[in-house]
Parts: C-alpha cells; structure tokens; sequence
C-alpha cells in the first residue's frame, strides 16, 4: 500500500512539472496567432481569435484555466481544426501503439537472444559477429535506414509498400529501421549483463554441483542479467519514442509522432502539449512497470520489511 | 581389484587405496603469465575419511588444484596434463558429461565466499533441491525431507525456515551451512573447501571446523580443505601438504608439520605465523593523541513517505584514548561496529554523538578548510591494497598527491616520496611506476608510506594486514612497528584477527554490538578476560594453545 501511495504521488508529481514545462517554453516562445492566421490577419481577426482562445489572459491565468481544464481530462481543441485535442490523438494512437509494439517486440526478440549467446561464446566468431552487427544497428541514423530501405524494397525490388499504414506488409520496413537500433543497443547490454553474471562465484557454485550448461545459462545466468536487461529495456523505449518521430515521417505512417511533427510546424499548441503530456504519462507508466517486474525478479526488493 | 580386497582380512579394505589420486598433474597458465604452470607435477593422495589440507600462499596453486579435481578450469587452463584418479576412472579423460555426473555428486566442493556462492535469485532450499534433483530421481517430498534433514545436520537452526530463505536474508556463517549442505546432498565421497572459514568470524569458524570433523567422521568423507592459515591447519587436519609457486614442497601427518617441517619453505611459513603471545603493555609516557568519549552512530533508515523507520545502533558510547607512540587495537566480530568507529574518528562517517579530540583540537566542531587541515593528522591504511591505489596514478604522484595539497611544494614532496619509498623498503625508483606492476604486500606498503607523507598524529591502519599472506604480513606489522618507533605516532588498529592484535597492541579493546565491552593489555585480556564474550572469542582463535615455528 504505501508503495502504492508513494509512487502515485511521484507519478503526478512528474506529469504536473511536465505540463507546466511545456506550457511556459511553448506559451514564451511561440506566438500562435501569428503562426494560425498569417502575416496578411488584420487587427480584428487577431482580437477575436485571442478572445476565442483565450489568449488575451495573462500568461498566468491561462495556466491556471489550462491545469485546471487538464486536471477534468480537457486538453483543449485543436488550434487548426476546433476538434477536441484527445480526439485527434485517439485517432493516430492505435497506429503508433502498433509501429512500437512491433518494432518494440522485434527488438527484444533479436537483442536479448543474440547477447545472451554473445557472452555464452564470448570471443568467438558469433560473438564478434553479434558485436558488429549491433554497431551498424546503433549507428545507422534510422531515417537513413528508412530511406534505404524504401530505396530497395520499394522502389528497386518493389516487394514492400513505401508508405501509409493499411496492411501488415506496410509495418515491416518502419519497424525493422525503428527496431534495429534498440535490438543492437539491447543485444551490447545483455552481452555485458550476462559476462558480469556468467564471472560470479554462484555461477562456478552452480557448474561444481554438476548442472548442465544449458541449465545454468537459462536457471542460474538469466534471471540475474534481467534486472539490468530490464532497466535497459525501460529506457530503450524512450529511444522508440523519439525513434517513431523520424520514422513515422519516413514511411508516411499516420501516428502520433509524424502528429507531433505536423502540429508543432503548425504552431498547433493545444495538440503539441497534450502530446508531450501523453508520451510523458507513457514514459512514467513504463518506468513503473521497470519497477515493479524489479519486485518480481529481485527477492532483495520483494521484501522490504 | 575386488577379488584383492577379498583375500585381505582388514575389516577396511578400502582404506588402504586412496580415494583420490593426483598423479603429476600439471595446469598450464595463459601465455604471458609470470610462470608457464600453475601447478606442476603434483602427484598426492587423498584418503577415506581424511582431512588433507592443502597449505600455501596466495599464487601456489591451491585453488587451481580444487578446480582441476572438480573440472572447473576453464581456456588455456583447462588443457591439463598428469592424471586424477578417482573410483578406478582417470578424471581427466571423462567426456564433459561423464564428468558431470560426479561433480556435485561424488566430488563437491565449497567455496570462500558464502554469500556470493548462493545465487541470490532463489531460496537456500531450491538452491539444496537443485543439487538433489541434478543427480537423481527422487520425488518432490523426498527432496524436501532430504533437504531438511541436510540442514540439520549441518545444525541450521529453524530448517523449514532457513529453505524458504533467500541468501541476502542469511548470516555468512548461514551460507556457508547452506553451501555445505549442499556439498553433502549426495553424500559425497570428496568434498574439497577451498579457504571456507576465511571469510567468517572466528566463533563461527570454529562451528564450521567442528561440521567438517563431524562429517568426517559419520560419512567417511575424504575432505581436501584448503587454507593459509596455520591455526585452522592445527584444529582440523589429519595430514598437511604444502605447495609453493605451484610445486608440491612436503607432505606429511599434522604433528610433523607443525612440530618438525623438513622442507626450508614450511620452516618460514609456520615461522611467520602471528604468535598468540600476548605481549605487555609499553609504558607510554607520550602526550594523548586521540581522546574519544561518548561517541555513538546511529543509522536511521526510512523517512520521507514512509512509515517503517529503523534505527541501527552500529556504534553506543564509545571511549577510548591513545598517546603518542601508543597502538590500540580493536577487535570484534563483522558487524561489531569496528569499522563505523573508526570511520567516525576520522569523519567519513558523521558520528550522531560524542566528542572527538585529535591532539587536542576538537575534530567534530571543524568545518571547511579547518577540517581538510585538520585531516593531515589522521591517516588511514585500508585492508585491501588493490583497490586502495588508484591504477593511473603513478606511485611517486600518489605519495606526493597529499603534501602538496596540504601545500608543500611539488620538488619538496617529489623528495618526500622518495625518502618514504626508501624507508618502506622499497626502490625509490618505484615512485615513476604504477600500482599494477607491484604485489599485495608491495602496495600496502606503498599505501603506509601514502599514509606517512602527510605526517600524521595518528595513524588507522583498518584490517591493513588481513589480506596478506602470513609471511608479508609479519613483514608489514614489523614496518609499522619500526615506524612507529622511530616516528612516535599513535596508531589505532582495528583488526578481527586476535593473535596479530596480541602481538602489536600496547591495549585492545573489544568491541560486540557496537559497545566497548573490554578494554585491557594483550597479557592481562588474555589471561583474566573480565567478560564472557571475550572469553568466547579468544578460545575460538584457532590453534589457540598451540606455538607455530
């Protein structure tokens, strides 16, 4: 219970900064009205459009009207076309949640098997193998990869579609640019979590009571490596968020991050805050599942009392 | 083979083949080492209920000898020349899986550090099962009960409890019952203990030694216990072989190893074991250097958004005081709060209470600048050189680092560190070296003369000597006692080892749960100790009665 407590207060306590970080930079750095209507808006356009939007308040009291909007789930409506914030968001969502699900499974399905078997063989081909592919997967700017992929399967061998979103043949190419990096970056972490683990005296413990290799890479080395492969898997997926940004406009796929991109060159504040809001309010409900599948690999943190 | 036996009247047979055979097994160390093997041409026997203990410092070849028997050499190491023989099978020449149906069933091993060797992801119990249910077929609840009973035996209070602890919940002495449990699950023919008691206090070791004999004696077992230390060797060993660099140098039964080594090597070994000859006080006519009264530290864990405070009384009501030229010691068990007091003294740690007086300046009421000054006069030696010394520093520019911080000029504390290296007994020409190209004993030195360039008052040597092997450890205790002579600084030594303690002490205290129980000289503490505990810790130093050299 009072784990409960404390991390709820945490949680509200972050998306609260965070909302009130993007308001103020966005709200001081931006004049929308500019923006919205053009350099030709006369005068009068202006007024009414401050008065609609309730821009002609002080900068405090929008803030106040803001969070306390917020705090009943109203984010506001869309500068560009009136609708509700949440509702522009809701339509892009599910695509997003399906490019980074995809590439996001991708990612932990090559990386961790292949750094596992990377450290089991350390120094041998596999490993050094393993190990380069990983930096090309790290070091590819993936927009690049994107675009040479389209390149390839598009256009030169045309087998995959360049853009949009309408079939499982159209996530391949985004998630594997989008998974790629993670898988390397996952697979150079596992490597170095399992080496540490496979060093430690439990695991010689374990080969002198006569258990099999398999046995004590799967039983013995595995599970003690998931705390760090865990950690790294929580932050990766920050990675994937920013990734879904480049990516999405790369292969024209109509999720949250090609919105973001749309909405901030529209000066669309209302959207762009809820967006950051929404990718925040993900980031700190992954952040507590890292926590909590702590609770369940580590009897060290299973029971405080 | 059986037929021989048969023929023979001795209600015995077996005793007379050994059970276990090293026939000139030589170990190879990777190219680049500084010696082509690390062990070479051992041949010896282990024998039915036997405890063999294998003896020598740290680099002979000891532990690589446990795990070429146990087969848990790995690379280059693993190319292994000679033979092992064991139950009429050449061990060496099994398949991998051939081998492994012995290891851990009729070969086991424990090792030094209890706590590591338990995979903190599962129960003590699992841990145990896991053992049983490798080698065998029995049922779940047999498993159990085996595993209860196993923890019994090893008189583990509370059984069905300690199965469903994990082993950060574990004392080490617990962990190590646990390991042994699990060494004896199948009823080993061998059991090999690679420096078990090590690690553990000295009440404890003196538990697990009386486990080993008892198992000697109710199974039979063949027990390879490896260890550096003399007095263990005393209590617990039928016969004694002693390695060096890698090469077997004597063997023989205890009394004769003790009492009578033909060998030069064993000679100076048993020579440089810390003698339990508590000495006098020195009459110290020095003015007081550290004044310590009322001090306790108090943890508290806990706080904000949480409920469950706790308070960890590490150190209560500590007084103590050293004059010049004097050395104190302090002695305890792990967790006695020997390390926190001394860490108090010096302000690593911020004590919750009491008062601390360094040649008469109040140490707890300096701020800033006045206690980074103030911090010259006390320096501290740590027990472990090897990570005691930063790697990319060179020697000279560690030794020199601290003067010229206290504002010496860089020629000054060049010259400085020179001298120094010289008067610990080393090149002067060191100081352009780093701290890999030197031994345990080397760097520890080093960090004394580190410790000495500052000039201190008072000098905190914290375990400094226990990770040494026993003869560089006499050499460091008489470098700080010939220091200490000629420098006439007060040194509090803090130490769990009470026959090394006897030796450099002027005074000991004992401390238990954070409290100073005792305080007298090494000969009167160890003649007429006022309290019980002292009592216990003393008869608990192992060879307590007995003169090595």
């Amino acid at each position: 219970m009072e784990f409960w407590f404390a991390r709820s207060v945490r949680m509200a306590f972050t998306l609260f900064v965070v909302v009130t970080l993007t308001f103020v930079v966005l709200r001081t750095s931006y004049d929308p009205v500019v923006a919205m209507l053009g350099p030709d808006a006369t005068n009068r356009e202006i007024e009414l459009f401050r008065v609609r939007w309730n821009l002609d308040k002080s900068l405090i009291e929008q803030y106040i009207t803001y969070v306390g909007n917020a705090l009943r789930g109203d984010f506001g409506n869309s500068f560009q076309d009136g609708r509700p914030v949440f509702e522009v968001i809701a339509e892009r969502f599910p695509f997003t949640l399906w490019l980074g699900g995809v590439s996001y499974l991708f990612a932990i399905a090559v990386g961790v098997p292949a750094g596992i078997i990377a450290a089991l063989y350390r120094g041998s081909i596999f490993d050094r193998a393993i190990m380069v592919v990983s930096v090309v997967g790290f070091a590819l700017p993936n927009f690049f990869l994107g675009i040479l992929m389209i390149l390839l399967f598009a256009l030169v061998w045309q087998v995959l579609p360049s853009s949009g979103a309408s079939s499982w043949a159209h996530v391949i190419m985004p998630a594997f640019a989008l998974g790629l990096t993670l898988a390397g970056i996952l697979a150079r972490f596992t490597r170095s979590a399992m080496l540490e683990v496979l060093s430690k005296t439990y695991m010689l413990a374990a080969e002198a009571k006569g258990i099999a290799p398999a046995r004590r890479a799967i039983f013995h080395a595995l599970p003690n490596a998931a705390l760090s492969v865990v950690t790294i898997m929580g932050l990766i997926l920050g990675n994937l968020v920013a990734g879904t940004v480049v990516v999405e406009t790369v292969f024209a796929w109509p999720g949250i991050g090609r919105l973001l991109i749309s909405a901030i060159s529209s000066k669309d504040l209302a959207v762009v805050q809820a967006l950051v809001f929404v990718i925040a309010a993900a980031m700190v409900v992954i952040n507590l599942a890292v926590d909590l599948s702590y609770r369940l690999l580590d009897p060290r943190t299973r029971k405080s009392s | 083979m059986t037929q021989a036996h048969a023929q023979r009247a001795d209600p015995l047979p077996d005793t007379k083949t050994p059970l276990l055979r090293w026939e000139g097994l030589s170990v190879p160390l990777p190219t680049g080492a500084d010696r082509p093997f690390a062990v070479e041409g051992l041949s010896l026997e282990l024998n039915r209920n036997e405890v063999l203990c294998l003896v020598g410092e740290s680099g002979s070849g000891k532990s690589v000898t446990a795990l070429a028997t146990m087969g848990l050499l790995k690379g280059e190491m693993s190319r292994t020349a000679g033979a092992i023989h064991f139950g009429g099978q050449d061990l060496t020449s099994l398949t991998p899986d051939a081998r492994r149906t012995l290891t851990g069933a009729q070969l086991s091993m424990v090792f030094q550090e209890p706590i590591a060797s338990l995979n903190p992801f599962y129960t003590a119990g699992a841990q145990v099962s896991e053992t049983i249910r490798t080698h065998s077929a029995a049922s779940k609840a047999e498993v159990y009960d085996k595993v209860l009973s196993l923890f019994d035996e090893v008189r583990l209070p509370n059984p069905a409890q300690i199965y469903r602890a994990y082993p950060h919940e574990l004392s080490g002495g617990q962990c190590q019952r646990v390991m042994i449990a699990s060494a004896l699950a199948l009823d080993p023919a061998v059991l090999i203990a690679d420096e078990p008691t090590t690690a553990l206090d000295v009440t404890t070791q003196a538990q697990i030694l009386n486990l080993m004999l008892a198992l000697r004696d109710n199974h039979e077992t063949g027990i390879l216990f490896i260890t550096h230390d003399f007095g263990v060797v005393s209590e617990i060993a039928d016969r004694v072989a002693v390695m060096r660099h890698g090469e077997l140098v004597e063997v023989g039964l205890r009394e004769q190893i003790l009492t009578d080594p033909q060998h030069e090597y064993t000679k100076a070994l048993l020579a440089a074991v810390p003698k339990l000859a508590p000495r006098a006080a020195r009459p110290v006519t020095g003015d007081p250097v550290l004044e310590v009264g009322g001090l306790s530290k108090t943890y508290r864990s806990g706080g904000f958004l949480s409920r469950s405070r706790r308070e960890v009384k590490a150190v209560t009501d500590a007084n103590l005081d050293i004059r010049r030229g004097e050395t104190l010691g302090v002695v305890g068990e792990s967790g006695s709060g020997k390390t926190t007091l001394s860490q108090c003294i010096i302000r690593m740690v911020e004590p919750s209470e009491g008062q601390v007086q360094i040649a008469g300046q109040d140490f707890l009421a300096l701020h800033g600048a006045d206690l980074r000054a103030a911090r010259r006069r006390v320096q501290i030696i740590f027990q472990d050189p090897y990570t005691s010394l930063d790697p990319r520093q060179k020697i000279g520019d560690a030794i020199a680092e601290g003067p010229v911080i206290h504002g010496t000029s860089v020629g000054e504390a060049t010259q400085l560190s020179h001298d120094l290296l010289a008067a610990v007994g080393l090149d002067p020409s060191a100081a352009e070296r780093y701290p890999h190209e030197f031994s345990g004993g080397q760097r520890q030195r080093i960090c004394i003369a580190r410790a000495l360039a500052l000039q201190p008052d008072l000098l905190i040597a914290d375990e400094s000597v226990s990770a040494l092997d026993v003869s560089v450890q006499a050499q460091i205790l008489k470098l700080l006692s010939d220091i200490q002579e000629e420098r006439g600084f007060a040194m509090l030594f803090v130490t769990h080892d009470l026959r090394v303690a006897s030796q450099v002490c002027d005074r000991i205290c004992v401390m238990q749960q954070g409290r100073i129980v005792e305080t007298g000289a090494p000969d009167q503490l160890f003649a007429n100790a006022q309290q019980d505990y002292t009592r216990t810790l003393l008869a608990a130093v192992p060879g307590a009665t007995r003169v090595f050299g």
